[in-house]
């Protein structure tokens, strides 16, 4: 076996070690009375995050948990420089990401790896192509289009893939995967990302028990592995409280607590969910709606 | 309830969306009138004896069509030049269309990531959106005359011709094809850092190559049948010869370059439709 396997032994593979170097190890994130609204928001409408200061240091790992519109989701789209706080501030490694030019903020964004729900692939990529994606913001243009022609790190993507037990999809297209696979696809590219803040939003939502399981532990090795920070927003409150060494309450916005994993207790968790009971019980997991591969739009055919 | 000695009132007998439609078809032949007298639509001219005198000749020259070898070769060759302009006129038109494309897609916006496209990335775009505009709102023909006088007669005026038009017309119709499909991706893609370029190659380009692709084969097509239109104006082609033939009332030439024409029309319709099926 000469293919160097860069997550059992660090980064042996010479261009993993140069992005490993390229980018500071963890993430220091401050929060300072930060509120945050939706773009498409009615100006009246309350924000969805409402002022809450924290700190998260590097390597940390952080679960946030709370009822359906708690403003988990826009707390990681703020961490991420997706969105733009209404008010208060923001710093990343002592540096408010807002105050950069264009070029800096899409450079800071490289270090920053948001994960949708909904994991982002084109249906007609093929999962080597998809899971390298997560490389390109340390890739020049002519290396990721090469990348395309051929693709550049077989080996990295198939070991990530291996991670969540999917290695045997490494050549499939995208649209003929399920939603759990392709929800494991979006996770394996975190591992071939720059990054040293991994966002990710409900990673378990559409996996059976046995594979959150597996991937919520992989998640977190790899992360301690390269000591990046973790955030993650979860629905299984057993699994934030078991696996994260602290956990983040949120409720209407508002920060409901925010302690060591230890010390979420029962009666905490009941008053954070409150009325919504159902989401506490942690019913079986809702299934992404995966769109199946929508028949495509007729050509645009106008002859002028 | 209503009291027990009211009835509810009874509905009108008559279809109360007569009025309506009558109304708008009066307006609309109120409208086609003066159409008709502006355009001196008198088809009845057609019918006059001296009109069809001519016009019988004309057509029965057409019997039999010419076939003669050398005639036959030179109609090959202008034909294989129609489709030589289409295809050179294409290749320009992308030229043109792809980087104008991606320079006015929002959905590579990187400063649209948090919520409003910036100032100037967005007159950008609409100054481009609005150079397609022009460009493909100037039909081919005109373009054909106007470098007919600049390069002189023959095949580079019809290619340029299709170029700017063509390119216009990819190109405003490309962003619109990048932009009706998901961006989810796309904006994913970007949002983790990479570059607008990345975001296109990795994100928005599998998404919709087949719909790109399988627009332009299609404008393929209609840039070849464009393009014998473009010869009767010098520009070159099969539809200069024609030009000529008609001109010296030559029926059985114009016959046969008739047929050849329709033939060429109905073998790019077929080469379009398998590369359309292919792909979808």
């Amino acid at each position: 076996m000469t293919q160097a396997r860069p997550f059992a032994g660090g980064a042996t593979h010479p261009e993993a070690a140069r992005a490993a170097a390229a980018a500071p190890v963890g993430a220091e994130l401050e929060l300072q009375g930060l509120a945050a609204r939706h773009p498409a928001a009615a100006a009246d409408a309350p924000p969805a995050l409402q002022p809450l200061s924290l700190t998260i240091r590097p390597g940390e790992q952080v679960a946030v948990i709370g009822p359906s519109g708690a403003g988990k989701t826009t707390l990681l789209h703020v961490l991420a420089c997706a969105l733009r706080p209404s008010a208060g501030g923001l710093r990343i490694d002592g540096a408010d990401p807002w105050s950069l030019p264009v070029a800096r903020l899409q450079r800071l964004r490289g270090r920053l790896f948001l994960a949708p729900q909904t994991p982002p692939l084109p249906p007609r990529q093929r999962v080597i192509t998809a899971v390298l994606a997560g490389r390109l913001p340390a890739q020049t243009l002519a290396a990721s289009l090469r990348s395309l022609f051929y693709p550049s790190g077989i080996g990295h993507a198939e070991a990530a893939l291996e991670r969540f037990d999917l290695a045997p999809k490494l050549w499939d297209r995208v649209d003929r995967l399920s939603g759990g696979e392709r929800q494991r696809v979006g996770l394996a590219r975190a591992l071939l990302s720059p990054a040293s803040l991994w966002l990710v939003d409900e990673p378990l939502s559409a996996l059976d028990p046995t594979r959150a399981a597996l991937a919520i532990d992989t998640l977190t090795a790899a992360a301690r592995e390269r000591g990046a920070t973790l955030v993650a927003t979860l629905h299984q409150v057993d699994v934030a409280v078991a696996r994260f060494e602290r956990v983040i309450g949120l409720r209407d916005g508002h920060l409901a607590f925010d302690l060591p994993a230890t010390e979420v207790t029962r009666e905490r968790l009941a008053r954070l969910y409150v009325q919504h009971e159902h989401e506490l019980a942690g019913g079986p997991p809702t299934p992404l709606a995966v769109s199946p591969a929508a028949p495509a739009p007729p050509p645009v055919m106008h002859c002028r | 309830m209503a009291a027990a000695g009211t009835l509810p009132p009874r509905p009108d007998r008559r279809d109360p969306a007569w009025v309506g439609r009558v109304a708008w078809t009066l307006f609309g032949l109120v409208l086609l009138a003066p159409a008709l007298v502006a355009t001196e639509f008198r088809p009845w001219v057609l019918l006059e004896p001296d009109n069809l005198k001519v016009t019988r000749r004309f057509v029965a020259d057409f019997f039999p069509p010419k076939l003669e070898l050398s005639f036959l070769a030179m109609v090959a060759r202008e034909t294989w030049r129609t489709v030589a302009i289409a295809t050179a006129g294409m290749a320009l038109a992308l030229v043109i269309a792809v980087p104008l494309t991606l320079l006015s897609t929002s959905a590579l916006s990187v400063s649209a990531l948090p919520g409003r496209m910036g100032a100037l990335p967005f007159a950008i775009r609409l100054a481009i959106r609005w150079l397609l505009i022009v460009l493909r709102s100037i039909p081919e023909l005109i373009w054909a005359l106007v470098f007919v006088r600049v390069v002189g007669l023959g095949p580079t005026a019809g290619v340029l011709a299709i170029a700017l038009t063509y390119g216009g017309m990819l190109g405003k119709v490309y962003a619109e094809i990048l932009e009706s499909g998901e961006t989810l991706v796309t904006g994913s893609l970007l949002r983790n850092g990479a570059g607008r370029l990345q975001a296109f190659f990795y994100g928005l380009l599998p998404q919709s190559s087949a719909e790109l692709t399988s627009y332009t084969v299609y404008r393929w097509e209609c840039a070849i049948r464009s393009s014998a239109v473009l010869g009767f104006v010098g520009a070159g082609g099969l539809g200069q010869q024609m030009d000529t033939s008609m001109k010296m009332f030559a029926g059985s030439e114009v016959a046969t370059m008739l047929a050849v024409f329709v033939l060429l029309v109905w073998l790019a319709d077929l080469a379009s439709g398998w590369l359309r099926r292919a792909l979808a």
